[in-house]
């Protein structure tokens, strides 16, 4: 089968505006979750969340900016990055190592434009309809942001939103993946971007009961496995890999961080909010993402849970980390990066996944920071507040997303091909 | 009553705001679409700013004629 491994990697999230300062600052233990000060969060029960480090339009022209959502925004700083690390050329697009007919982008987001979406209906509202900016659509639409990218690099073999909510961005890694392997596409720019820190998506998610309300402590809000954990912390940034062909990036002398060695998916068809609580549908996806890497329970080092801080999602994938890894869940460290990160929606998995793979790269595992008094008898070994160091030789790891609407997508990652 | 030049300079702010086109280049003689590389979207937005800067109203049908700086600049001037 196809090989394909992962040559350029962004990111611009609440820990940082690109891949070092976010990884450095993962590794540390650090919280990117601050209190929210505008005066419209000051009558809302959540008043926090993991806003971007790096405001994305200071980093985008000035006329191009105002063009486009702050979601959108995000997806191109990080593309740029990772479009850059790959040794291509993001000015011009046009680069002579890519034949455009043979690249692709598949980069999610779980919601879309929603400040585009809010702040022209409220100028519609308030002053009419010819406020309206006749951007509206472009700058609101799902696919906005894998098309922004996809116009600046020229990519003429699809450009690809998946939208399974939480699960979005994984399912984009995994549909490019399968697309690589079928032979449709060479070279794919992947990942997702999520900008839904909004008073509205704060008082709808809060009425869920989703959100933790430990306003008056964020940094410490987020905190997986935790028995004091209340709900999620909303984050909001943008992780994108360029990924290839190992023929392709061997060809071309690219560095190579690591191997997208697989994925798998599977739908709970039980409820459009909670998880199947036997967590059936998510071991069914690590099951068949371990299946179609090639690889058994006894290969994995590493698991970057989906790990949200809701009091029954935590335990629920606990035990379908178990269920899928068995008795060799002993030897994988488990750890939520949602803890520093928050939950990036569309974005985490893509976040995520480049989590997993720095993780093998540089063989430490980021801590799940706040994990002060854990759930007891979870069956998994959790790298709880600091790093935790990985084994020497090969490494394998899962990254788990799951999303409402029952959708888990799992990603299989190996250090296999990495060359430095 | 604005003169023309005033009209024109504020405009000029508006094409530069909306589309980036530098202020010194919004001429009376110019076509917005073929010498300024004014897109669709971006004339409805700077048609919309005159509207809310100049206190005018520019109906669909009548913003087809604005082809040139002059012409909004006269638009505004006549119906201002």
């Amino acid at each position: 089968m196809t090989e394909i491994v992962i040559t350029g990697i962004g990111a611009t999230t609440p820990l940082g505006g690109d891949l070092s300062s976010t990884w450095a600052n993962l590794l540390a233990g650090k919280s990117g979750v601050v209190r929210l000060t505008d005066e419209w969060f000051a009558e809302l029960p959540v008043q926090i969340a993991a806003v971007a480090a790096v405001d994305p339009s200071e980093r985008i022209d000035r006329v191009k900016a105002r063009r486009l959502d702050r979601s959108t925004q995000l997806a191109l700083v990080a593309a740029e990055e990772a479009w850059t690390d790959a040794g291509f050329d993001w000015e011009t697009g046009a680069d002579s190592q890519v034949d455009p007919e043979t690249l692709l982008v598949s980069l999610a987001s779980g919601i879309g434009g929603l400040h585009s979406l809010l702040n022209n209906w409220d100028a519609q509202r308030d002053k009419g309809y010819r406020r309206v900016s006749p951007f509206t659509i472009p700058m609101l639409m799902a696919n906005a942001p894998a098309s922004n990218v996809g116009i600046q690099i020229h990519a003429k073999a699809g450009i690809h939103t998946p939208v399974s909510a939480c699960a979005s961005s994984n399912e984009a890694i995994s549909l490019a993946i399968d697309q690589l392997r079928l032979g449709r596409a060479e070279v794919a720019v992947v990942g997702g971007t999520e900008a839904t820190i909004h008073p509205l998506p704060l008082a709808a998610f809060g009425q869920m009961q989703a959100l933790s309300r430990r306003n008056d402590e964020p940094e410490r809000a987020s905190r997986p496995w935790d028995r004091g954990r209340d709900g999620f912390v909303m984050g909001e940034g943008s992780a994108v890999m360029v990924i290839e062909t190992l023929e392709h990036a061997l060809a071309r002398g690219a560095k190579i961080y690591g191997t997208l060695a697989g994925s798998g998916i599977s739908a709970d068809s039980h409820d459009i909010v909670q998880p199947d609580p036997s967590g059936g549908g998510q071991s069914s996806a690590m099951r068949k993402a371990l299946k179609n890497a090639g690889l058994t329970p006894a290969d994995i080092n590493h698991v970057n849970a989906h790990g949200t801080s809701t009091p029954q999602g935590d335990v629920t994938e606990a035990g379908s980390i178990r269920a899928a890894l068995g008795a060799d869940a002993d030897h994988a460290v488990v750890t939520s990066t949602k803890s520093m990160t928050g939950h990036l929606l569309g974005g985490a998995g893509a976040l995520e996944t480049v989590a997993t793979v720095m993780a093998l790269h540089d063989r430490m595992v980021p801590p799940t920071i706040n994990l002060e008094d854990p759930e007891p008898d979870l069956g998994i070994d959790i790298a709880a507040n600091v790093a935790r160091p990985l084994p020497d030789g090969d490494l394998a790891a899962l990254n788990n997303s799951f999303g409402f609407g029952g959708a888990n997508v799992a990603v299989v990652v190996t250090n296999a091909n990495q060359t430095r | 009553m604005a003169t023309t030049e005033e009209i024109r300079a504020q405009l000029a702010e508006l094409v530069n705001e909306v589309a980036g086109v530098p202020v010194e280049d919004v001429q009376l003689d110019k076509s917005f679409v073929d010498d300024l590389d004014v897109d669709s979207l971006a004339m409805v937005e700077i048609l919309v700013g005159c509207e809310e800067k100049f206190g005018v109203t520019i109906p669909d049908e009548e913003s087809k004629n604005l082809k040139t700086v002059g012409d909004a600049v006269a638009y505004v001037e006549a119906h201002s």
